[in-house]
């Protein structure tokens, strides 16, 4: 995927994070490509969230460097760091909309702070936004406490669309919905990456996600990352963390499955 | 590259043809659309119109959308309009804009008048459902004290304790500031004010009868719906909004025994040892005011407040105590169990449990003077 030579639109460095005197990330690196979609797995509370929230200025690292477009985040000046955050998105766990706001106007709500457009287009596009990503205009009108659970992350993401951004940080994009739910919010990452030429960084634990969207997967164990690679090289991967996810019990099914329909 | 729309007329029998070139992104956003209101459509004949893309570098969902509007509204127009030289990398947004808002639900439009009898009587009932709300939520506290009497065991002590530790020791201090500032302000106007007749000494009176049997008992209501009450809205509002309290129910406990009977057993414990105290402070404010502002020596103001108060007098504040704290709690309880989903409904409904339960404090008062006064006390 993504032309070549591949360009890096995230280069992570020799990160380390860690809160009092546990360190969560010890000495990670990595890239990101314009155009794939890179999945990152790793156990539970094994710092894959904490990669992300990092990566995004949520959490102070104590150590390495983090350049997004290019810009390295340590040296960014507030202005060039408002201006990296208005070209990503994100996609929190739990969705984080609004709750005071309705579906349209949490899609709105970045549009109106960061562009200058009439009131007319920006519910327009929002509409379009909220339609992009399965959303009728009737639920639209409606109250995040109104949606189910995987209608509020479809109006999640598509809030992390809102501004068209390059990179979207999908944080769990399919935890707490049904298989069929998440294979449909799979194809319509799949879809949208497509469409809008999006690259994708996204946290995962769902096998199926990474067999049918991800182009190219980073384990995190140990505090490090210990394997990149497609799907293929996680299968040959003979980290025993690695081998336990990829070829254990529940993952046996999909691998089969997968490897007849691929 | 700024983005650029023209209009070109061909000859007769040629298509027409707007020709798009440039930046169609989020950031000229705002100068596109009024050249889109620009263009000034002729006679509506179904003639061919033809928008040209093919110079536009750059498109996001912004862009595609209004090339959407734009042919939309030539087709309105009476134009057979169509995106011509769509480049492939382009091609899937267009299309993606191209199926979207095809219906659009019609926005109902409300007769305003109707409006507001509609939300007059919306309130009304949802005055009349916070009634019977109210009603019910006693009857369920009634049902978990007998429950608790009948096995005492299952009285949540523990919580009791940190609750009245919460809403009456942690609470002192700032009672004691307001009520003595309250005594110490009543004091002040009374001597001045009384002075004129010559009858500063009466001030006494005032500062006796009016803090025991109103004023000590009021402004401690106040005070502790303003600060438990809102406090236990809050909290049961956001366990209801986490799932917390339901959480409860399927464990087989019932939320009035396990959360609100310790919370207002002890608000019915703590506000009549507050009103005590707070009572005491306010008269100690204004023994203070009167020593040092009336002149008046401190034996000579306790000697008159003995003459002017009776027990009756201490007794009508302390019987009004535990109702007051009773109406607090139910209230702040009720509140809380109806916050919804949003945070925003937490707010609206930690207000109105600090409103109403303000409110109501001051209707019951009203009924306790109006009782009072009927059996003469």
């Amino acid at each position: 995927m993504g032309s070549s030579p591949e360009q890096s639109i995230l280069r992570v460095r020799d990160l380390v994070v860690g809160f009092g005197d546990q360190t969560v990330l010890d000495g990670v690196s990595l890239d990101v490509y314009r155009g794939e979609i890179l999945g990152v797995v790793g156990a539970s509370g094994g710092g894959k969230s904490v990669l992300m929230r990092t990566i995004i200025g949520l959490i102070h690292k104590w150590r390495g460097s983090i350049t997004v477009f290019d810009k390295d985040l340590d040296r960014a000046s507030p202005e060039e760091i408002r201006a990296v955050e208005r070209r990503w998105g994100i996609l929190f766990q739990q969705g984080a909309l609004f709750s005071s706001l309705t579906a349209q106007e949490n899609v709105q709500f970045p549009m109106c702070e960061h562009l200058d457009l009439s009131k007319a287009l920006l519910e327009e596009v929002a509409a379009a936004k909220l339609e992009m990503v399965g959303i009728s205009p009737g639920d639209g009108r409606k109250l995040p406490a109104e949606l189910s659970g995987g209608m509020v992350k479809r109006v999640a993401l598509a809030r992390a669309l809102a501004l068209d951004p390059e990179i979207v940080f999908l944080d769990e994009p399919t935890s707490g919905l049904d298989p069929i739910a998440a294979g449909e919010f799979d194809s319509l990452i799949g879809t949208l990456q497509q469409t809008l030429g999006l690259t994708v960084f996204m946290v995962t634990h769902d096998l199926d996600s990474l067999h049918t969207v991800c182009n190219r997967i980073i384990a995190l164990a140990d505090r490090k990352v210990v394997a990149a690679g497609p799907v293929a090289a996680m299968l040959a991967c003979e980290h025993p963390w690695v081998k336990a996810y990829f070829r254990g019990k529940r993952s046996r099914d999909i691998s089969g499955t997968s490897a007849t329909t691929h | 590259m700024a983005p650029e729309l023209i209009f070109k007329d061909g000859n007769a029998g040629e298509p027409l043809q707007l020709i798009a070139s440039g930046s169609w992104t989020a950031a000229h956003a705002a100068s596109l659309e009024e050249k889109i209101a620009a263009i000034k459509f002729e006679a509506p004949g179904s003639r061919r119109l033809d928008i040209d893309i093919a110079g536009i570098g750059e498109l996001d969902t912004f862009g595609a959308w209004l090339l959407e509007r734009l042919s939309r509204a030539c087709i309105a127009h009476g134009y057979d309009a169509r995106l011509v030289e769509v480049s492939g990398r382009f091609r899937g947004l267009l299309d993606e804009m191209h199926a979207c808002s095809r219906d659009k639900p019609p926005l109902v439009k409300q007769n305003p008048i109707l409006a507001k009898l509609e939300g007059l009587g919306v309130a009304a009932t949802e005055f009349g459902q916070d009634l019977v709300r109210l009603i019910d939520l006693v009857g369920r506290l009634c049902s978990a004290i007998a429950l608790t009497f009948r096995h005492p065991s299952r009285f949540r002590f523990a919580s009791t304790i940190h609750h009245l530790d919460r809403a009456g020791w942690q609470a002192l201090p700032i009672i004691f500031l307001i009520t003595l500032l309250i005594g110490a302000i009543i004091a002040q106007q009374g001597i001045f004010h009384f002075r004129k007749f010559g009858a500063g000494d009466y001030a006494v009176d005032l500062i006796g009868i009016l803090v025991l049997r109103e004023l000590g008992v009021l402004i401690v209501a106040i005070m502790v719906a303003g600060r438990s009450g809102s406090s236990y809205t809050a909290e049961l509002g956001s366990m209801k909004m986490r799932e917390e309290i339901d959480a409860l129910r399927t464990m087989g406990l019932d939320p009035v025994e396990v959360l609100m009977l310790p919370r207002i057993v002890a608000l019915v414990c703590a506000m009549p040892i507050l009103t005590f105290f707070g009572s005491m402070c306010a008269l100690y404010g204004g023994g203070l005011v009167a020593w040092l502002y009336g002149g008046m020596s401190p034996p000579i103001y306790i000697a008159r407040l003995k003459e002017v108060v009776t027990v009756t007098h201490f007794e009508v504040g302390m019987i009004k105590s535990p109702f007051m704290a009773l109406v607090i709690g139910l209230v702040a309880c009720s509140e809380g169990l109806q916050v919804a989903g949003s945070a925003e409904s937490l707010g609206l409904k930690t207000t109105a449990s600090v409103v109403k339960s303000i409110f109501l404090v001051i209707v019951m008062d009203g009924f306790f003077a109006i009782f009072f006064a009927s059996i003469g006390m």
